[in-house]
């Protein structure tokens, strides 16, 4: 096994999928705390179908750089989200639904119109569930990613207190003359940012699964906000490199794996809290 | 000069007014205590005053050098908090929160003041426990020692007591009194009338009409008297 390995990682795109699995991991697994306490969690499920829509457009024009569209377009669909489910709950909601489903229905509709490929249901699985396409990444990609994922890590530091009193109490937050807002932009942008990073690792319909699942397991162990968020972004990053080993080895869909793993792990965190009763509920 | 003064102020959603025409004026060391029936906008009122909402027509003027961010807030608790991973110094430390501006870190004396407040709510021994694992009473301590950190100089509190057993209930009260008396003026949301009569100094009665007066003139006036015969307790001033 060990030797199936090593044979693997001699390949340049073995190494890129792992490295980048990682990064993403890390990211997504930061914001994850905040988005499930704030209960935004369908935002970012919201944003991954909005994605799917925009990589659609993307393959159409058969660009070579597919974040150069996606990116923008998931970005601002992230703050029209925002803006309209801050205040009203049900409309917020139903916005989201609109918008998710409509953006896929487009973007498959699109695909099937112009699209040039021979193989188009692999296109679309692909783009849905990941499939392989994280060992098709090139070098200019994997640096992008490792930019964009240095600077997501980068502001989620400097701003983690901040980020802390917005979701903790928004109310009191803003009472006591913190602009909220403008912080929950920031993290609406930054969810769409990791969104878009993940959906190379992952596909877009996965991603919820990235973000979610590591914050979740890390609450069953940790009563602290610091301490769920470390946790939360090690466990992540332990099952993206385990996810990615066994995918390799068993030849099986990278971004599926991973989530498979993240949920072994989310069970194992929810015996251990309970075992332990870390927390009480 | 008052901390606060409220001129012809009207609050409430949408256009739609609930409370209009308020005229009143918060003093420094004041423990102003807002009563009225559920739905009358007493909450509105302290979320506008809090510049939460903005209000239908009026202006609120602050005085003495009153900022914006020198206002403690105790708001009522949301369900998201009940569960939230939060340790009990992490939320005091989140009440410096509006004055950091664009600094990233807590310096020194932040962390020493949140101490201080920690040990002045007697939850010190709790820093480093998970908030939700608190009893009610607990809890209220800790948003207060957060509220503690904002301000130095006037605390907005809305139903403190909600949900709290009798004694824990009187122990709030003392803390909230004992913070009056070192010079924090207290505006405070209560339908416990017995409370706000034996505590505050001013009262702002709001619904069908509106009072506001020192405790002794509620006492005596017709609003006063119908609102507190109708309580199952009976009153005597000074209690």
């Amino acid at each position: 096994m060990i030797e199936k390995l090593s044979l693997y990682f001699q390949y340049p795109f073995v190494r890129y999928a792992l490295i980048v699995g990682i990064l993403i991991a890390l990211c997504s697994s930061l914001l994850g705390v905040t988005l499930v306490l704030k209960r935004f969690s369908f935002i970012g499920d919201g944003l991954s179908h909005v994605a799917f829509g925009a990589m659609a457009i993307a393959a159409v024009f058969n660009l070579t750089n597919e974040m150069l569209i996606v990116l923008p377009i998931t970005v601002i669909s992230a703050i029209l989200l925002l803006r309209t489910g801050q205040n009203t709950k049900i409309k917020g909601d139903s916005a989201i639904a609109m918008i998710s489903v409509g953006s896929m229905a487009l973007g498959y509709l699109i695909m099937n119109i112009f699209s040039t490929s021979s193989n188009l249901s692999g296109d679309v699985c692909s783009t849905l569930f990941g499939s392989t396409s994280i060992l098709t990444l090139t070098e200019r990609e994997v640096v992008l990613c490792a930019v964009l994922s240095a600077l997501v890590v980068l502001i989620f530091i400097l701003f983690y207190n901040k980020i802390f009193a917005v979701t903790f109490d928004e109310a009191f937050a803003k009472a006591t003359g913190t602009p909220a807002d403008r912080y929950n932009l920031l993290i609406a942008v930054i969810t769409a940012v990791i969104i878009v990073l993940a959906m190379n690792l992952v596909g877009s319909l996965l991603i919820s699964a990235l973000v979610i699942f590591p914050a979740l397991s890390a609450m069953r162990l940790f009563g602290s906000f610091k301490g769920v968020t470390i946790c939360s972004a090690v466990i992540s990053v332990i099952c993206a490199a385990l996810g990615i080993i066994i995918s390799i080895l068993a030849g099986t869909p990278v971004g599926s794996t991973i989530v498979a793993v993240d949920i072994v792990a989310f069970a194992l965190c929810f015996i251990i809290g309970k075992v332990t009763g870390a927390t009480k509920e | 000069m008052a901390l606060l003064t409220i001129k012809n102020l009207s609050v409430g959603y949408d256009g739609q007014a609930v409370v209009s025409d308020l005229n009143f004026v918060v003093n420094a060391g004041d423990y102003l205590c807002i009563v009225g029936e559920n739905g009358s906008g007493k909450t509105t009122l302290m979320k506008t005053l809090l510049g939460l909402r903005e209000p239908l027509s009026g202006q609120i003027i602050p005085g003495d050098g009153l900022k914006r961010n020198e206002i403690g807030y105790l708001p009522q608790q949301t369900i998201v908090q009940r569960d939230f991973p939060a340790s009990v110094r992490e939320i005091v430390m989140s009440g410096f929160q509006g004055r950091t501006g664009l600094r990233p870190f807590y310096n020194r004396e932040e962390k020493r003041l949140a101490e201080e407040n920690m040990r002045r709510m007697g939850i010190e021994a709790h820093a480093d426990q998970c908030y939700r694992e608190l009893s009610g009473g607990q809890q209220q301590r800790v948003l207060l020692a957060r509220a503690l950190c904002a301000t130095r100089k006037i605390l907005l509190l809305d139903e403190p007591v909600s949900g709290l057993d009798p004694k824990v209930t009187n122990e709030m009260y003392s803390l909230i009194q004992s913070l009056n008396m070192d010079g924090i003026t207290i505006i405070m949301i209560s339908h416990d009338l017995t409370a706000a009569v034996r505590f505050a100094s001013h009262i702002l009665h709001i619904g069908q009409s509106i009072f506001f007066g020192t405790r002794d003139e509620y006492f005596y006036s017709d609003m006063g008297n119908k609102w507190m015969t109708s309580d199952s307790q009976p009153l005597t001033p000074n209690t």
